[in-house]
């Protein structure tokens, strides 16, 4: 995932690898469902893949296993939820928010039962497998449905605060995990608020518009072009719904170009959520979104595919220089 | 109340619901009225839930997996109290929930649908949270023959067999016509009853506009198995001109024809009463 020069980088921030960020939402599930009954863990053949083995061991009654149904797994955590369970759907976001995209549009969204879904390898964590197994749309096609909270958590620090908030809602909730390790990011007193973006670094140059896994790669690129004295803000939106508009707004009108920075496709993932909320406000600025273009993902891994869309350190900080000049 | 009660209300209910369709300009008459019978004994002799227990946890629930003939669904409510009736008037109107199919803005509903193939998935899920609190509530939902070409269905028949879910039974209203014509000529889906018994299920089949034989085939126990019952049903039933006629699938009758449909369960009533 990082090249020698962005774990050198990385050391000099003080960063320190943390694990997936889909380990981390097992571990938070397992340890609120240890006291919390209500909490129930549905998957689809997919509690090895989802990290929940450790779960369905120490809490056999609370894991539904409905083998590889994806659509009968969305109705079955609806089902759930609406007789008071707090059930989290637990499936790869590629199968779960499309083969079962009617379902969370229908039983979870528009029924407004309190149920959470858990995309798992999101994004190109599958890389290596093809394009069956990449979730480049899932925001997209989520954005576009109403009343869904859509958290993409960028390390370990927010992804379980993300589980908290998933915990405790009496909406629907959709959060999407990776399953490389993860960079921590955050200070432990850092304050996460879902619709409420998080500053990591203050800049006026240039703003880098990222959410999960790309987040650490932005950070590292603001490092890199401080080195050659640009000054750029790095925000982790975490939250694509609802989506901090205030900062966005901030940041596009203060900063002189605005790069956002996704493992998504570039069509209606962060990067087009953030262009309307500038253009409409009309702060119109120098502005690219970088993620996975509309066409047929580069075989690799998901290091590979990041590194050939230019999702690193050095990818990132050439798109600003270009911006910028 | 008696079987005989059921029959005559059923006169007033198609009534009702004939009535709401013209009035909104749209619905689905001829499911509508081969399901009323199964749903006029469903509320007013199975479910345990009424206007003032539908928030009790411990409650009967049922998912109208055919949301289509949300206008049978409708009339049975008003009538049980509900809502009042004069809602009705306001169904497929601007601003009004009363929407083409059952919302949970709607008292008495318990989840959006319309969409075919999402009821029984999510009344599993409803009967594992009844077995995992022992809770004593029985969960129900009604097909469509058609909606049985989704595969969803089929995916929800294994895990509710797997699960030994007997707080669960999917009523099939098994009219044997869905838009297109016969379900035979669209996609075979017989035989029905080998079928979801090869599934594991407790296959049950009756005449649909039978009230003893529903309540029969609704209450009796099924230990460790769900409960799949196949209501035969004639669509467009209680109007003689509307059924088997696939036509009526969401045909909305002129004032002529409502007329004639109204004078018919007028004399079907009246005919009720003299044998009283």
């Amino acid at each position: 995932m990082f090249t020698p020069a962005a774990k050198a980088t990385a050391e000099k921030l003080g960063l320190k690898m943390g694990r997936a960020n889909l380990e981390e939402f097992a571990a938070t599930l397992e340890e609120l469902a240890q006291t919390n009954p209500n909490i129930i863990a549905v998957t689809s053949d997919s509690r090895g893949s989802g990290k929940l083995a450790p779960f369905g061991k120490a809490l056999p009654k609370q894991i539904v296993e409905v083998g590889i149904a994806e659509q009968n797994l969305v109705g079955i955590t609806a089902g759930l939820a609406a007789c008071g369970k707090k059930a989290f759907g637990v499936s790869p976001s590629c199968f779960l928010t499309a083969r079962s995209l009617e379902q969370i549009k229908n039983d979870i969204c528009y029924s407004d039962v309190p149920a959470v879904l858990i995309g798992i390898s999101s994004g190109t964590s599958y890389g290596a497998l093809g394009t069956t197994h990449h979730s480049l749309h899932d925001l997209a096609v989520l954005r576009a449905i109403n009343n869904l909270t859509i958290i993409v958590p960028a390390d370990n620090f927010e992804s379980r605060q993300a589980i908290f908030f998933a915990a405790q809602s009496k909406k629907p909730v959709f959060v999407r995990f990776g399953k490389a390790a993860m960079y921590g990011l955050h200070k432990p007193e850092t304050k996460f608020e879902v619709g409420k973006a998080i500053t990591l670094r203050e800049g006026n140059d240039v703003a880098f518009i990222a959410n999960g896994e790309t987040v650490v790669h932005a950070v590292l690129a603001a490092a890199l072009l401080a080195e050659r004295g640009i000054q750029s803000r790095v925000l982790s939106v975490h939250s694509v719904k609802p989506l901090d508009t205030k900062a966005i707004l901030k940041a596009g009108r203060e900063c002189k170009a605005v790069v956002t920075v996704e493992e998504h496709m570039v069509n209606g993932g962060l990067g087009e959520a953030v262009a309307s909320t500038l253009l409409q406000a009309g702060a119109c600025k120098p502005f690219r979104i970088v993620g996975i273009p509309d066409e047929e993902t580069v075989p690799g891994a998901q290091a590979d595919i990041f590194r050939h869309y230019g999702i690193s350190m050095e990818g990132l900080s050439e798109t600003a220089l270009n911006l910028l000049k | 109340m008696t079987d005989h009660d059921l029959q005559l209300k059923a006169t007033a209910l198609r009534r009702a619901m004939l009535r709401l369709i013209v009035n909104a300009g749209a619905g689905h008459t001829g499911g509508g009225l081969s399901c009323l019978d199964i749903l006029n004994v469903l509320y007013n002799r199975v479910l345990n839930v009424s206007p003032q227990t539908f928030t009790s946890p411990t409650r009967d629930r049922y998912v109208q997996s055919k949301g289509h003939c949300v206008e049978a669904l409708y009339a049975v409510l008003a009538d049980r109290g509900f809502f009042p009736a004069s809602d009705l008037d306001t169904v497929c109107h601007y601003q009004s929930h009363y929407v083409g199919h059952p919302t949970r803005h709607i008292p008495g509903v318990e989840m959006n649908t319309g969409a075919l193939g999402h009821g029984l998935p999510i009344c599993i899920g409803m009967a594992l949270a009844g077995k995992m609190d022992s809770a004593s509530y029985r969960v129900f939902t009604l097909l469509g023959d058609g909606e049985l070409a989704e595969g969803s269905n089929w995916e929800a028949g294994l895990a509710a067999a797997h699960y030994k879910l007997d707080n669960l039974t999917a009523i099939l209203d098994h009219n044997t016509l869905q838009i297109t014509g016969h379900t035979r000529d669209v996609m075979s889906n017989e035989p029905l009853d080998e079928k979801w018994r090869a599934f594991g299920w407790e296959v049950r089949s009756v005449n649909g506009h039978d009230y003893a034989a529903l309540t029969k085939a609704l209450t009796e126990p099924s230990p460790g198995k769900p409960v799949f019952v196949i209501a035969n049903t004639v669509k467009g039933k209680g109007v003689s001109s509307m059924e088997n006629v696939a036509k009526w699938h969401h045909g909305v009758p002129s004032e002529a024809e409502l007329k004639q449909a109204l004078a018919e369960l007028d004399a079907a009533e009246a005919k009720l009463k003299k044998a009283q």
